[in-house]
């Protein structure tokens, strides 16, 4: 037990003293948090008021276009000539001409710019004028205006989990990025530290030193101390991500809201109710400004995030010690880094697989095939975080955990057995089929 | 180790002798130690019979064998305490199996091996120091570091082993190595790091697998002043090697293993005394003409000043001093002495004789 845990002190730090790791370790929150100010001042920050005149012939739409934040009109009396040569001239950034017959020939309304206009904006106008033309219609059909003001409902769902523990608004959009980041996490890391043990092994073989090293430690010892340090490695960065990412994201988000109090008032409020995980505006009647952001990071609030948290914790050891072990056996059975293609596929492709049908499993989750692959072992640490968000019943939880325990178990048996063969093997391209007589070894 | 219960009583005066037994190549066995003791008020002496065990490792009938071959087949091996024992044998012969099963880095298939009388096991590790001829350090530790580690993994505490390197870089003068990486060091300096990480635990056993390869001759000599020390203090050599001057210079004891068998054992000397073929040379001036008549004599050679020098084979009666009675009136005799077979003879021959599987 000692030397285990030698071995695993060694492999730890020696890793975390990397300056690699120090540069991944500061480099990935502040991607994130890049990344999540970005988003937020995309969605609040490009306010850039355009000008737009309409020359209306028709008089139907006087008053129709209001004024918004990004869009400010000015109603012209001249004839469409002179607008247009007068437009040239003045600072608007689009002229719309709504011709007499409207009505009769919607086709025929024209925006002129300097540039092409942005899909938005005319897709605004678009909009304003088709109700409008609508609505004269359907008065004439005899459908009054207040009916019409009935019949106008603004829907915004909200899902309702149906748990034991009673209703909870959840929220999909959120279960989807949350469980979308935490395959993506597991798929990553997988991969990334399954690499680092393989690399560790193939390391220590060509460097010679694990005929020395296994004169004092059982080869299994090593193996295992070599890849619980690199797990703990891996926590490690990840707990210091979520602890910085955090951090930075409150000051981020404080910086952003401060700045926006000076400018607009109504945004700093907003934010203020997204850190206060206050539903969004969009769930309020009479919330008058749409933001998404502020709706996803609402509802991830509404999520069981120590559930999922817990359960990312337990698949991303789960998973990784799964593979890890295969990993490691294919770094015992070869001399050098370069020889390891051709043991490399079929460990890569269940996790390629899985990351493939996280993607549909996204779109169904409580489906055959989600079902399936969350609870065997290859598949079920990224298939299983999807789902968690979405919720699962415990009793599937707990059959895909104790599946992975007991595949894990497997690996690292079937690991094992190559490992003690192949780490004393030097300078043998070795095939499949030693590789099979390897395990069968007494 | 004294595995006798010996008489409370103390003995007034006690007589011990020790006489080794020896198994039919001349190997100790068992040295029995029998003491008598005469104690007062009784007539009778007590006899009790300490048996020392005299080898340090004993392999018993080991067999290995792996998928396309057998690497070790009925292997029976004493290697004694205190003696440097050369472990020898063509490549490929089974010498690396055993030492890695006496390693505890694989196991027999058949048979067992005894560490100081008792089962290898476990906790024997720490009392083996293993220098494998496939070496190497973590390149990227640093020198320090990684012999702390090693050390610890042989079970001393980290401040046993920091205390125990201080001296060992001390000695070796390698003080400003300790931060440095251990791929900023030559090929000879990481032999010398290896060698302090082998005997830095004081191992009663010392596993030492073709050290002399890689270092330059200064080296080479600093090492094997150290091995002899280390055998002064009482530890046990095994070297495995191909070469013959080591086995020659520093060997007590030697085994052959060829083909997965063992073809020889025991000390060197006895081991040169069965492989004397009987032969003297002579170097004289004078014509030995008539002797061949009594004698085998073997192609002369010419030498300076007239002198020649010849190899004659005595037949099984015949004494030196027999020959010396016939050649003096012959020739007048500059040099004469038995042919002792070296080393590598004896290895050849040993090989050569193994009939073809």
């Amino acid at each position: 037990m000692r030397n285990i845990f030698l071995v695993i002190r060694r492999e730890y730090l020696v890793r975390v003293k990397k300056k690699s790791f120090l540069i991944m370790t500061l480099l990935g929150p502040l991607l994130f948090v890049a990344f999540y100010g970005i988003v937020i001042w995309v969605a609040i920050g490009s306010v850039d008021t355009k000008t737009v005149q309409v020359l209306d012939e028709s008089g139907l739409f006087k008053n129709e276009f209001k004024d918004n934040e990004t869009l400010k009109f000015a109603y012209l009396d001249s004839s469409i000539d002179s607008a247009k040569a007068k437009f040239k001239g003045s600072e608007a950034n689009a002229l719309v001409y709504i011709p007499k017959n409207v009505i009769k020939e919607p086709k025929s309304v024209r925006i002129y710019a300097a540039k092409n206009v942005s899909m938005d904006l005319k897709s605004e106008i678009e909009k304003v004028i088709e109700k409008e033309i609508e609505d004269i219609k359907l008065e004439e059909a005899g459908i009054t205006h207040k009916i019409l003001e009935d019949s106008r409902v603004n829907v915004s769902s909200e899902t309702i989990s149906l748990s034991d523990e009673g209703e909870k608004t959840s929220s999909s959009g959120a279960a989807t990025v949350i469980g979308g980041i935490c395959a993506f996490l597991i798929y990553m890391s997988v991969f990334i530290y399954g690499t680092q043990v393989m690399r560790g092994i193939t390391e220590e073989k060509t460097s010679r030193i694990v005929e020395v090293i296994i004169s004092s430690v059982k080869p299994f010892q090593l193996m295992l101390g070599k890849i619980i340090g690199v797990a703990l490695v891996g926590l490690t960065q990840f707990v210091l991500w979520i602890l910085l990412t955090t951090a930075l994201t409150s000051a981020t988000s404080a910086v952003l809201s401060n700045k926006m109090s000076k400018e607009s008032p109504e945004m700093a409020q907003e934010m203020e109710k997204v850190q206060k995980g206050m539903p969004g505006p969009s769930g309020m009647p009479g919330g008058n400004v749409e933001n998404p952001v502020a709706e996803v990071l609402g509802a991830i609030n509404s999520l069981n995030i120590p559930l999922i948290l817990g359960c990312f914790l337990f698949y991303y050891l789960g998973g990784y010690l799964l593979y890890s072990a295969l990993f490691g056996a294919v770094g015992a059975a070869v001399d050098n880094d370069a020889d390891t293609q051709q043991f490399m596929l079929p460990i890569t492709l269940p996790i390629i697989f899985s990351f493939v049908f996280a993607q549909f499993v996204l779109r169904d989750p409580d489906g055959t095939l989600a079902f399936w692959t969350s609870i065997i072992p290859f598949t079920s640490p990224i298939i299983m975080m999807v789902r968690i968000p979405f919720g699962v019943p415990a009793w599937e939880i707990a059959l895909s955990m104790v599946l992975l325990v007991l595949g894990f178990m497997g690996t690292t048996w079937l690991a094992a057995r190559i490992y003690r063969v192949g780490i004393l093997m030097y300078g043998k391209k070795v095939s499949y089929k030693e590789l099979a007589k390897w395990i069968f070894y007494k | 180790m004294s595995k006798s219960k010996r008489a409370v009583v103390r003995p007034l005066f006690y007589f011990t002798t020790n006489h080794s037994i020896l198994d039919a190549h001349n190997v100790t066995l068992i040295r029995p130690l029998i003491t008598l003791h005469f104690t007062p008020g009784k007539y009778a002496a007590h006899v009790t019979a300490d048996y020392i065990d005299m080898n340090i490792i004993e392999v018993r009938n080991v067999t290995k064998e792996y998928s396309n071959h057998i690497a070790l087949d009925d292997v029976s091996i004493n290697i004694p305490k205190g003696c440097i024992f050369g472990l020898l044998g063509p490549n490929g012969a089974g010498k690396t199996s055993l030492i890695r099963i006496i390693n505890q880095i694989t196991g027999p298939d058949k048979g067992e091996i005894l560490f100081d009388g008792q089962h290898l096991n476990q906790s024997h590790i720490s009392r083996i120091g293993y220098l494998p001829e496939e070496r190497g350090l973590y390149k990227k530790m640093k020198v320090g570091e990684q012999l702390l580690y090693l050390a610890q993994l042989k079970g001393l505490s980290q401040k046993q082993a920091m205390e125990k390197l201080k001296s060992w870089f001390i000695k070796f003068d390698i003080k400003t190595w300790w931060d440095k990486s251990v791929s900023d060091l030559s090929k000879g300096m990481q032999q010398k790091v290896q060698f302090v990480s082998t005997v830095l635990h004081e191992p009663d056993l010392i596993i030492l697998d073709e050290p002399f390869s890689g270092f330059d001759p200064i080296n080479a000599n600093l090492i094997r002043d150290e091995i002899l020390e280390l055998k002064q203090k009482g530890s046990t050599i095994i070297f495995s090697t191909h070469r013959m001057e080591t086995v020659e210079e520093l060997c007590d004891n030697i085994a052959l293993i060829h083909k997965a068998k063992k073809v020889l054992d025991g000390p060197k000397k006895l081991i040169k005394e069965q492989f004397k073929t009987h032969t003297y040379f002579v170097e004289y001036k004078g014509d030995l003409s008539g002797l061949e008549d009594i004698y085998t004599l073997t192609p002369e050679k010419e030498l300076e000043n007239g002198y020649r020098r010849t190899n004659i084979h005595l037949g099984e009666t015949a004494s030196p001093n027999d020959l010396l009675r016939d050649l003096l009136p012959r020739a007048e005799i500059r040099s004469f002495g038995e042919n002792i077979p070296s080393m590598s003879d004896i290895f050849m021959r040993s090989v050569n004789e193994v009939p073809e599987a």
